[in-house]
């Protein structure tokens, strides 16, 4: 990624700067990769570089997903560094934040020294891991926030998993303030869970499944709003699935609390319907709730209450999905088709172009201190270049990820990445 | 036999290829399986209990859950109506119980069966197994889903003594929760036109239940009023030991029926139980064996059930 590439100039680009909302037409001249310029005249004195003619499409700063597991270690039959960031590539992804719930976990400097020097071999766009809250995500004893920080883990998270202990928790927002960290939370109580499978409510009694209730996460929620006005620590929240989420979300926020959201892109286009006839595809971790609670989400996004999507990506091979639902595993893929599906409110007129790319690049980069996310002089020429209006329709098995399980299978989308450029390098095309 | 009329049980077509549940069925679906079902009653009466409707078809019998009383209910069923039965007790103790499913459903697959019988003790699961078999798969219960058999033999049971369903008071009482059958039955009763009640505490009672157009009591005494039809469930032991409710004495006390609580119900109400009773703990004795019980006959009405929707899914199977 970091040897001599020759310059790449964009032309004829449709150019949105997600975090300023500022669009405008011309071309964006790529060097020593970073983006040396940008605008009408961009391509003036560029003689010599390649020319990538983007016919009008839209460029935009390269997709940041926040939360995708990549396998490594100890998953690989489900995903490598390898084929995730292939998938990535494919859906406008230049950064993935990679999950620390690996075997073992990223909870040591050493394995997040293993986790980039695998991506610096092998992956295709930039990887940055989310290191463990607690060693071996048990939820008991804080992992080296200050080494693992240093190593380069730029957020810190118990992936799917919970700290269900208060005290613990405090003790980590203490700590982890004193050097400015980001804590990511799975904000889900387990014992509320419990044996649920899916969204609690009339659906799943007709079904016969054992339900997850919004209070789960509500009870959760509150209790970290607690800890972080307690704190002051920097917070995050991972996967916010339901109205009343958004309220105490909108209010932490109104008294000032450093707390930030995130929803994935599953609970903004899909609600607990899709589960139909017990489709294991579906079941995630949070469920999928009402259509109320994502039209809540949709509206969170749109007015930045909720200020980050992610991919959840979370490949699982066919021997934990072929299974009853009950028996089944969480997950969903999503890394390929994050952005496709966040069209899908943007041409509904429900989220405008600019926040949702700003809700998977420009939010996420600032959250982590990243440089990415902007489109701008001396930004990292890490870009997308995006057809919104080309139809297509998902097919599973074309999909880049090593694992299958995307609820978007066969589903009708609009709009596609054409082109993903990492470092000035293009990394994939379209066709 | 060749100037006999036909009767129109015989004209039915079963619009499904299997019975995965009641969900889904119309009424006048399940009021022709239950005309059916009337014949095979007198079928079951006679010295010679025999029919033909599945001579040289193959029905198995797989149960991933133990059952002594369905799974011989269906293999009876299958008997009287000729076909060769094969029982399949497959035990799930391994973690890996759903790749057992399909693997198991694959290899019975290629045995070429007419017909399978399944009992699962995850929702869903049967619906799975149909998936991926050529065959016609009968739903005998899927965790806390449905037991379509079992709401049609008690539909049949309250038809023949009440001589209608529609408009009639059914209160089902107990472990609405974890019960498969209390799903399948108040989706069939409703459908007939029955008002359906259900009773139970607030930790045994589905969520959102009430969205589906039923009425919830946690009052066994005001849930029983006027009732006609006095439906009972069997409650796990292991639910008893304080995380649903805190004591089987406690539990007796406001949910078991005795003759006093059934005092409370119409003067004519009929009691019914899906078995296996738990005596003292949800329904007294005195009930259980008294002039208001239909619980023998609803075993009854099990077999000619089944037969009734082996003889429907029959009809469908090639070669007819």
């Amino acid at each position: 990624m970091h040897d001599a590439v020759s310059p790449l100039l964009l032309t004829n680009a449709r150019l949105i700067d997600p975090a300023s909302g500022h669009e405008q037409t011309g071309s964006l001249l790529l060097a020593d990769g970073l983006i040396q310029a940008l605008g009408p005249e961009a391509g003036e004195g560029a003689g010599g570089a390649t020319v990538l003619d983007c016919a009008g499409k839209l460029v935009a700063p390269g997709l940041i997903d926040m939360q995708a597991f990549c396998g490594e270690p100890g998953a690989e039959y489900r995903e490598t560094l390898k084929t995730a960031s292939a998938a990535a590539a494919a859906g406008g992804v230049t950064t993935i934040i990679c999950a620390p719930n690996t075997t073992p976990p990223i909870d040591d400097p050493a394995i997040v020294d293993f986790v980039l020097r695998r991506a610096r071999d092998g992956a295709s766009v930039r990887v940055h891991p989310a290191a463990a809250l607690t060693k071996g995500l048990d939820g008991r004893e804080m992992t080296e926030i200050g080494l693992l920080r240093e190593a380069g883990a730029v957020a810190f998270s118990d992936g799917p998993h919970a700290i269900t202990n208060a005290q613990v928790m405090r003790r980590l927002m203490m700590y982890a303030r004193m050097f400015d960290a980001l804590i990511m939370h799975h904000v889900q109580d387990p014992d509320l869970v419990g044996e649920g499978v899916m969204n609690e409510g009339e659906f799943a009694s007709r079904l016969g499944l054992k339900g997850v209730p919004r209070e789960a996460e509500t009870v959760m929620l509150e209790r970290d709003m607690r800890l972080v006005r307690l704190t002051g620590a920097r917070y995050h929240a991972q996967i916010v699935s339901c109205a009343d989420s958004i309220a105490i979300i909108r209010q932490a926020k109104a008294d000032g609390l450093p707390v930030t959201a995130g929803t994935s892109i599953n609970h903004l286009t899909l609600n607990e319907n899709d589960v139909g006839a017990y489709r294991t595809f579906c079941r995630l971790s949070p469920p999928l709730r009402l259509e109320d609670d994502r039209m809540a989400l949709v509206e969170a996004v749109a007015d930045g209450t909720v200020d980050v999507i992610v991919s959840d990506h979370n490949p699982q091979d066919v021997e934990t999905k072929r299974l009853t639902f009950t028996e089944a595993a969480d997950g969903a893929i999503g890394l390929e088709t994050m952005l496709s599906a966040g069209l899908r409110l943007v041409h509904a007129g429900q989220v405008s172009l600019a926040r949702l790319l700003d809700a998977m690049s420009s939010r996420p980069a600032a959250l982590l201190g990243l440089a990415g996310g902007r489109l701008a002089v001396g930004a990292p020429a890490d870009l997308a270049v995006i057809d919104p209006d080309e139809p297509w329709v998902v097919d599973r098995y074309q999909l880049h990820s090593r694992s299958k399980n995307s609820p978007f299978d066969e589903a009708r989308l609009t709009g596609r990445v054409t082109a993903t450029i990492v470092a000035g390098r293009i990394v994939y095309e379209y066709r | 036999m060749s100037t006999e009329k036909p009767s129109p049980s015989k004209l039915f077509a079963f619009p499904h290829p299997h019975l995965l549940g009641i969900d889904g069925l119309s009424r006048p679906t399940i009021e022709s399986l239950l005309d059916l079902a009337e014949e095979e009653v007198a079928i079951s009466r006679q010295v010679e209990k025999k029919k033909s409707s599945l001579r040289g078809r193959t029905q198995i019998n797989l149960f991933f859950e133990p059952s002594t009383r369905t799974q011989a209910s269906f293999e009876l069923a299958g008997k009287r109506l000729g076909a060769d039965v094969m029982n399949m007790a497959v035990g799930n103790s391994s973690t890996k119980k759903g790749e057992t499913l399909i693997d198991t459903a694959m290899t019975l697959n290629a045995m070429r069966p007419d017909i399978i019988v399944v009992r699962h003790h995850a929702a869903g699961a049967v619906h799975l197994l149909a998936r991926k078999v050529d065959c016609a798969v009968i739903n005998a219960g899927d965790g806390a889903h449905e037991h379509p058999t079992q709401a049609l033999l008690d539909a049949l049971t309250i038809r023949r003594n009440k001589g209608r369903i529609e408009g009639l008071v059914v209160a089902i009482c107990g472990d609405i929760l974890h019960s498969r059958v209390a799903r399948s039955n108040m989706i069939c009763l409703a459908n007939l036109g029955a008002r359906v009640r259900l009773v139970g505490p607030p930790t045994l009672l589905p969520p959102g239940i009430e969205g589906l157009g039923f009425e919830t009591f946690t009052d066994m005494r005001a849930g029983l009023k006027d009732a006609d039809i006095v439906m009972m469930l069997r409650l796990q032991r292991e639910r008893m030991s304080g995380a649903f409710i805190p004591s089987q004495k406690e539990y007796y006390r406001y949910y078991g029926l005795d003759a006093e609580k059934l005092a409370l119900a119409r003067p004519d109400a009929l009691v019914m139980h899906p078995g296996p009773m738990n005596r003292g703990v949800e329904i007294s004795s005195e009930v259980a064996d008294g002039a208001q019980s239909l619980i023998r006959e609803q075993v009854e009405m099990g077999v000619a059930v089944r037969m009734a929707v082996l003889e429907a899914l029959a009809r469908r199977l090639p070669n007819h």
